[in-house]
Parts: structure tokens; C-alpha cells; sequence
């Protein structure tokens, strides 16, 4: 029962990826029988006078954004841990509704209250991508905060902790796992998003996932798209390897 | 955790729901405009209604739309349940690298994932369009149905199936009768969800579909450039059936839960 699928998995799936890798290492007029391996591509990325500061800008604002994010969101998810149960259930269907319209959507509906305002594209593209991500961090700390065993609070209180102490030596240490699966979910579509910037930054803002879209969908080369998102995928794999050991390096501190 | 909130924290509350509610309730308002405008409002007009209902690229991507997310659906539902079903029987090894294979669309950027399939799709000289768009998406759903389905296997009763077959049940029958009613609210989940992500999507659609098979996001990508307050009509129409199904799907249930307490207070009486 399982063979049909893993035959389609490995087409549909590993076949696929293994074209990107195969592509970024080849250059155009390559034929697939006649290819040949290169690093053409990688260093013509990085010789390039715009694309390093591309991929800078996308990571530096990814990690901004996932910043902002969690500053935002922590003290939301705290409070609305605070509340009585049925806030909370109220809250949680607050943040998960308008989640389920698009996000292509949604951004858009962003175009018209931001041109009211004189910001630059720059900050503009923030709020986007503070609008599309930050449910996701709420509802991730969240639901590590509501796990919390209350009686370990009244133990805290109970054995001389006043509230600044009990929230930094317990509940905090207790809530990091949430942060840290909320910085996953947060920083790899920030860092691959482009159709935020495209949308409210005005055209003039690129980032790395909108080089990939040009690479494909307006130029055709292939090859050198491939590499970009090469570039981007080894990054993001290094970024989520950090966030593990992070999260592992937290829960040993737990026991 | 249960404490008081102090009258800041309420305020901040509220002001991150403007946050998250404001763009809705604009992009709603300025759809009843009755001038192009998308920053100051002349009055009410249902004309974008109108300029959308009698737009075909429109009328056509959704269809499209809803089209692609139903049969998506349909099939990655079924697929994924039988491959869930034989992955929970076959050897550790196994079910590990299929896992492994699954992680891939699910953790890596949809951009990745959507280069991959037109790689794929113009390396073997398939012509992209619906057919290609809905192979991408069935392709990236079934990761997700299967998921939701493992942890309800595993915590099925293998004996069961066993005694269904001492029983005198087919294989077939001891499947159907037996294995997938238990199974079942996974798969629903698994269905909702392979839903509304193929209903949602933009960037693997856009890098799968051919020239002239729009969904409604590849529509509003390619119109925002112009102003377009049909779009704002677009939009608003999504907002509405997303809220009705929601409210229905969570207000059923509440009233299901009051009619049975009801229900159980007249018997106790």
C-alpha cells in the first residue's frame, strides 16, 4: 500500500530538489546529457555589486522581523494567558480567523491604510510582515504559556518570589520553547517572502525571494535562479540547525 | 495562570486586534466606494460588486480556485490515508525515509518547493496549466494529510483489525469497517487542512500554472499594480464566506453542546 506513493514522493518530491541542486551547478546551454560541473553561478552571485547586499538586507530583515515579533507578541501571549478560560478560547479565535484569508489578500489590504501614511517602503514592508507573521508567534508562546502547571506560580509566591522573580525564574525559562518554535515559524517565511515587499514596498525593495521570481518567471535563466535559492536554503537550513540546538540547549537547562 | 488584567493590558489587547482587523474592515468599507479611490470615500455604490461578478479572468480564477482545492483534496485525502494506513504497518525503516522525504515540502520556503516543480514539469516537456497546478498541489497536501492521520494509527488497537479477521471480515471490509471509522476524525482534519491550503496558496500556483490559468491570488498579484477596487470587491467576498463558514463551524457545535445539556436536564427532571 505503500509503493505507489513512494514512487510519487521520490517524482514529485526528491526529484524536484535534486533539479535545483543539478541546475545551480550547471550553466545555460548545458544539456542534461552533456552537462558539466560549475561554480559559475556561486561566483557570479557574490561577485555581483547588488545581490550580497540583497541577501544581506533579506536576513537582516527577517531577524528584525522575527524580533519585533516576539516583542509584540510575548506580552500579547501573556495576557491573554492571564485571562479566564473562555477569553482565552475567544482570543485564540480572534487571532487563528483572520488567518484563514490570504495572505496575498490580506497584504493587499494593507496598500490602502499605508498610503495614507508618508513611510518609507522600507517600514512599509514591516508592517506586512508583522501583519502576516505575528499571529503565528502569539499563538505559539501562547500555548507554551497555557501548559504551565499553575501550582509551580503558587509555589513560586508561596516560597518568597515576588512577581518579577517568579515571571524571570519560572514562568519565562518554562515559555522559551514556544519562542523558539515561534522564531522558526516566523523567520523562514520572512527570510523567502516576496510578495510583501513586492506589494506595499513599492517596487523599489527587493529581497532575495524576489530575485528568485525574476530569475524564473521574467529573465528564464534557470541555472542562476536555482543557485540563488541554493544560497537562501543552505542559510535557512544553518538558521534552523541554531534554533534546534537552542531549543535542545533550553531543554536541558529544564531538567 | 489564571490572574487579573490590569486596564493597560486590556488596551493593548484591543489595540493589537485593531492591528490584526483594521485592513479587513478597510478593504470591506472601500469596496462599497463609490469612486476609485482607495483613500477617500464618496459614497456607496455596489458597482465593484457588479464590475466583478461580470469579470471572467475574475469569475474564472475562482473558479479555478475552487476547482484545484477540491480535487487536490479529494485525491490527497485518499492517497494519504492509504499510504498513512500501510506506513503504520511496514518496517521503522521505511516509514522514517518516507518522513524524511515528506519534511521536505513542509519545511522548506514555498519558493524552493514551487521552483522544483517547474523545474521538474518543463524538464519532462509538460506543459504547465491546471493539470500541472493541481499535480503541485496534491503533490505538497499529501505530506500534510498524512501527518495528521500517523498519530490517530498509533494509538489504534491492533487487535482490532485481528479481531475483525477472526470474524470473518475480508481484509477489505476489516479496513473499511473497522480501521478507517477510527481513523476518521484524522482524516477530516487532514482534508480541512489540505483545503485550505491549496485554497490559500500563491507561490507554488504561480510557478506551476500556465499562461491564461489565474487562481485568485495569481489575479491579485498580476492586477495590483493598476488601481483595481474590483479587488477590493474580490476580497471582501472572500472575507464574507470565510466568516460565515467559520462562525458556523464554530457556533454548531456550541449550540449542538447546549441542546444536549438541555437535553439531559429534561431527562434528569
Amino acid at each position: 500500500m505503500v509503493y505507489p506513493y513512494i514512487v510519487w514522493a521520490v517524482a514529485m518530491i526528491l526529484l524536484p530538489m535534486l533539479m535545483i541542486v543539478l541546475y545551480a551547478f550547471t550553466v545555460k546551454g548545458n544539456s542534461v546529457l552533456t552537462f558539466q560541473f560549475t561554480f559559475d553561478n556561486f561566483v557570479r552571485f557574490f561577485n555581483d555589486p547588488v545581490f550580497p547586499g540583497v541577501l544581506w538586507r533579506s536576513l537582516k530583515m527577517a531577524v528584525i522581523t522575527t524580533v519585533i515579533c516576539i516583542a509584540v507578541g510575548y506580552p500579547t501571549a501573556y495576557i491573554m494567558a492571564k485571562l479566564k478560560p473562555n477569553s482565552q478560547a475567544m482570543m485564540v479565535l480572534l487571532i487563528t480567523l483572520p488567518m484563514w484569508i490570504n495572505m496575498l489578500v490580506r497584504t493587499y489590504a494593507w496598500r490602502g491604510i499605508l498610503s495614507h501614511l508618508t513611510i518609507s517602503g522600507e517600514m512599509k514592508v514591516y508592517i506586512g510582515m508583522l501583519y502576516n507573521f505575528l499571529p503565528f508567534m502569539i499563538l505559539q508562546i501562547y500555548t507554551s504559556l497555557s501548559k504551565i502547571d499553575p501550582s509551580l506560580i503558587v509555589a513560586a509566591h508561596d516560597l518568597g518570589a515576588d512577581n518579577r522573580q517568579t515571571f524571570l525564574k519560572v514562568i519565562l525559562p518554562l515559555s522559551l520553547s514556544g519562542v523558539v518554535s515561534g522564531i522558526t515559524l516566523v523567520f523562514l517565511p520572512a527570510v523567502s517572502s516576496f510578495f510583501i515587499p513586492k506589494l506595499l514596498g513599492g517596487g523599489q525593495y527587493v529581497l532575495i525571494g524576489n530575485l528568485i521570481e525574476d530569475y524564473f518567471i521574467s529573465t528564464g535563466d534557470w541555472n542562476f535562479g536555482s543557485a540563488i535559492s541554493l544560497i537562501m536554503a543552505i542559510i535557512i537550513l544553518i538558521s534552523m540547525y541554531i534554533t534546534r540546538r537552542l531549543d535542545r540547549q533550553i531543554g536541558e537547562e529544564d531538567d | 495562570m489564571e490572574q487579573k488584567t490590569r486596564a493597560y493590558e486590556k488596551i493593548w489587547l484591543v489595540l493589537i486586534m485593531a492591528f490584526f482587523y483594521l485592513p479587513i474592515i478597510y478593504v470591506v468599507f472601500f469596496s462599497f466606494n463609490s469612486s476609485k479611490s482607495l483613500s477617500t470615500f464618496t459614497g456607496f455604490s455596489l458597482q465593484w460588486y457588479e464590475k466583478m461578478f461580470a469579470n471572467r479572468t475574475i469569475m474564472e480564477s475562482i473558479w479555478y480556485t475552487v476547482s484545484c482545492a477540491v480535487i487536490a483534496t479529494v485525491v490527497s485525502t485518499i492517497v494519504g490515508t492509504i499510504t498513512a494506513i500501510g506506513l503504520s504497518k511496514s518496517r521503522k525503516t521505511l516509514r522514517e525515509a518516507v518522513n524524511q522525504i515528506n519534511n521536505l515540502p513542509m519545511l522548506n520556503p514555498d519558493i524552493v518547493t514551487a521552483i522544483g516543480f517547474m523545474l521538474l514539469f518543463t524538464s519532462l516537456r509538460i506543459k504547465t496549466g491546471f493539470t500541472t497546478m493541481v499535480l503541485a498541489h496534491i503533490a505538497f497536501c499529501i505530506p500534510y494529510v498524512i501527518l495528521s492521520i500517523m498519530p490517530k494509527l498509533r494509538t489504534l488497537d491492533p487487535n482490532l483489525a485481528e479481531a475483525a479477521l477472526d470474524l470473518g471480515c475480508t481484509p477489505f471490509q476489516a479496513l473499511w469497517k473497522v480501521i478507517i471509522p477510527q481513523i476518521m476524525p484524522g482524516i477530516i482534519s487532514g482534508a480541512l487542512i489540505a483545503f485550505s491550503m491549496s485554497f490559500d496558496d500563491f507561490v507554488i500556483s504561480l510557478f506551476t500554472t500556465g499562461p491564461g490559468i489565474n487562481n485568485i491570488s495569481i489575479y491579485v498579484y498580476a492586477n495590483v499594480k493598476r488601481v483595481n477596487p474590483t479587488i477590493n470587491a474580490l476580497s471582501a467576498i472572500i472575507v464574507y464566506v470565510i466568516t460565515i463558514v467559520l462562525i458556523i463551524v464554530n457556533v454548531v457545535p456550541m449550540i449542538r453542546e447546549r441542546r444536549k445539556k438541555k437535553d439531559e436536564q429534561l431527562q434528569n427532571s
